[in-house]
């Protein structure tokens, strides 16, 4: 299991926040995300056997979100 | 294109249809631009609310596709181009004006030093803060900010400490004192020894905890994410039923848009992070949403005495010499406390410094009697330093000081005999002295309507009192025991409500989390005390709790006032469109109106920060 930080464009609606949460939350191996609004940064932990970096990228892609930066191991 | 690159194409586009649509009307040209705003504005919305569909969740962008996908159904192209295009043009506004609010904690971030200037064999090198490890040497130049917590070896300068504490004056550092990363260095030169590097920093973690605090929900705030989460898709079925009672489609779309939750859901967030960031500006952190909300109730401010009231640190008041005069006594005062940990030898020995009294000499046959003093010998005299029992103990004569002890300035103070020979001669007076500022912050308090002011300390009895009654507090209690301030903290709960507990966060931790709101006051540096406490004072000053206070109560009203707008322009768009006949443009343009003007409302709260001073308001 590994633990990573998005840092994603400005989030302007706590909506888009909570639709980022629940799509994460319905993707498999991603573990306990937690979207936060003011600092539109996304932390999670993915179990790799089941999803990458650029899978979680995706997802939030496919919503229409960009992600500028990624953190790892935190 | 980029999102600013839609803005503006968006913009001619939308222009060129309303104008095309007031001059010629509606001609297969005008009805071609109008589709074309609404292809460019339009298609992101309906991406997003189609992706989001796919993972069931019905969000604000699905009540604009719809509507937008109704009203070119029924050949209001208009009102298509118009709305698509008002969304996304508030959306951008917003993300800006947002960007705004959020900005004291992204300038904060961007205090974070970005070089760092090291001694290495000799040699001057500059490596990025990362690449610091502890122990190493670490220069520091006018103009440059220092890049990791240390303590100064050589050298003596100036140094600009807001970006901890918040407070401007710049601090006078030199051998042995301590520095903070983060801190800017005004004037002087800098050596220090690397303490704390990278994310051990006081600076990283302060960074660290805002960071966590913004992002920190209000309770309000969960309650409001709950409802929404239940009222948007209700909103839909709401509009298919006024759809099957009334045949109206246009007033069914019309209210998919009015009934937007924007303004509602980001009203609490957004002055939440414009409160937080402004009070890290001012060195004060409020860890999140719930503590602004809480710390803007307390009834009751109960105080730690000793480094919260007073300034923690004894010192001498007086020196009277009977036979000698101050300086000599000082002086022979500090020579025999020479190897002294005691807190009262310190202060004497800083005494002395300060009055560049200290010697060089060093005393002899040095024997400590715990709890009572020390004896030493120096130039072939024997002498005593100590409190009334080591006079006792060595039946020295001190009734000739009697009357200077009588006198009520030395009543709550500390004196520290000095002896030789059998007989007194001479008194040093110590206290910690009540913090210039503690009165004033006391009047303050009840002025903002806080009902008591409350001192819990451990220290005796007779040192309560006077500071008591020096601050003239509502209540006092001396000798306690951390058990008993638990109790003592849960009492006045049940008699006041909201207590806040304001100590240095070490030593009172059992307190500070049965309070209400535990605020540590001088935390700056110390880990345990950072995260121990709800609100943390990071300067020196006492003022910064009256600072803590009323920006919570302003971000809390702040926040009223955001709820309360979104829902009284959701009341007039619905009757509005109910019993006037609103067309889903207007209603899309007020609804951006309103979320803009709750987000230039919280940005409001910044202006604390740059307020006169001492204007409660």
């Amino acid at each position: 299991m590994k633990k990573i930080s998005l840092q994603l464009e400005t989030l302007s609606c706590p909506t888009c926040a909570a639709k980022i949460e629940v799509a994460l939350k319905k993707s498999q191996g991603v573990i306990d995300p937690e979207v936060l609004f003011n600092s539109s940064r996304v932390k999670l932990s993915y179990d790799e056997n089941l999803i990458d970096i650029e899978g979680v990228k995706k997802v939030i892609a496919k919503l229409g979100y960009g992600t500028l930066d990624v953190k790892e191991g935190l | 294109m980029g999102k600013k690159g839609v803005v503006i194409l968006g913009s001619v586009l939308v222009v060129l249809s309303f104008v095309l649509y007031k001059t010629i009307g509606y001609r297969p040209v005008t009805i071609a631009v109008m589709l074309a705003t609404t292809a460019l504005t339009g298609a992101p919305i309906i991406y997003r609310a189609v992706a989001a569909l796919r993972y069931r969740i019905i969000g604000i962008d699905l009540l604009v596709s719809i509507a937008v996908v109704g009203a070119l159904i029924i050949g209001e192209f208009w009102e298509a181009a118009a709305v698509t295009f008002l969304f996304m043009f508030g959306d951008y506004l917003e993300s800006r004006t947002l960007e705004k609010s959020r900005s004291s904690i992204k300038n904060l971030m961007a205090l974070s030093p970005e070089t760092a200037r090291i001694r290495l064999e000799g040699q001057e090198r500059i490596v990025a803060p990362r690449e610091l490890e502890q122990g190493m040497s670490v220069i520091i130049k006018p103009g440059e900010r220092v890049a990791a917590d240390g303590v100064v070896i050589e050298g003596a300068a100036y140094l600009d400490q807001s970006s901890i504490t918040g407070e401007s004056e710049p601090v006078y550092k030199k051998e042995g004192d301590e520095v903070f990363s983060g801190t800017l260095l005004a004037s002087g030169y800098l050596v220090i020894k690397a303490l704390k590097v990278g994310e051990e920093s006081t600076f990283a973690k302060i960074l660290h905890l805002v960071e966590e605090a913004q992002d920190a929900k209000a309770p309000t705030q969960k309650f409001i994410e709950r409802f929404s989460k239940y009222y948007t898709p209700s909103i839909i079925v709401l509009a298919l039923l006024a759809f099957l009672i009334t045949r109206d489609l246009r007033m069914a779309l019309t209210l998919l848009v009015i009934a937007c939750p924007g303004a509602l859901v980001i009203s609490v967030p957004v002055s939440i992070v414009a409160a937080i960031g402004t009070s890290a500006k001012m060195g004060v952190l409020m860890k999140g949403g719930e503590v602004v909300e809480k710390l803007g109730k307390i009834q009751v401010a109960a105080f730690d005495k000793t480094g919260t009231l007073t300034r923690g640190k004894p010192t001498v008041t007086s020196v009277i010499g009977y036979g000698l005069d101050s300086a000599e006594l000082l002086t022979i005062a500090a020579i025999g406390e020479t190897y002294s940990e005691h807190p009262l030898g310190q202060a004497i020995i800083a005494e002395a410094k300060e009055r560049n009294l200290l010697s060089a000499k060093l005393p002899q046959d040095v024997k400590h009697i715990p709890g009572k003093g020390l004896c030493f010998t120096l130039d072939g005299q024997d002498y005593h330093i100590g409190n009334r029992a080591l006079l006792k103990e060595y039946s020295i004569e001190s009734s000739h000081c009697e009357g200077d002890l009588l006198k009520e300035d030395y009543k709550h103070k500390t004196v520290v005999y000095v002896a030789t020979g059998k007989r007194v001669v001479g008194l040093i007076v110590i206290s910690d002295q009540v913090r210039d500022e503690a009165p004033e912050v006391i009047r303050k308090l009840r002025s903002l309507g806080v009902k008591r002011s409350v001192m819990l300390t451990g220290d005796n009895q007779a040192t309560a009192t006077a500071v008591s009654a020096y601050l003239n507090l509502d209540e006092f209690k001396g000798e306690l025991l951390p058990a008993d301030k638990v109790a003592e903290v849960k009492r006045l709960q049940s008699e006041y409500g909201h207590v806040a507990l304001i100590g240095d966060g070490i030593n009172d931790a059992p307190s500070l989390a049965t309070a209400d709101v535990g605020i540590a006051i001088g935390a700056a540096g110390n880990d345990v005390a950072m995260e121990s406490s709800d609100v943390v004072l990071l300067g020196e000053k006492l003022s910064a709790l009256i600072d803590a206070l009323q920006i919570s109560r302003l971000a809390v009203a702040n926040m009223k006032q955001n709820i309360f707008l979104a829902l009284a322009v959701a009341g007039v768009l619905l009757a509005g469109v109910l019993f006037g006949g609103l067309t889903l443009s207007i209603g899309m343009l007020v609804h951006e109106l309103s979320v803009l003007l709750v987000i230039l409302n919280a940005v409001r709260l910044m202006n604390y920060a740059k307020r006169p001073k001492d204007v409660i308001i």
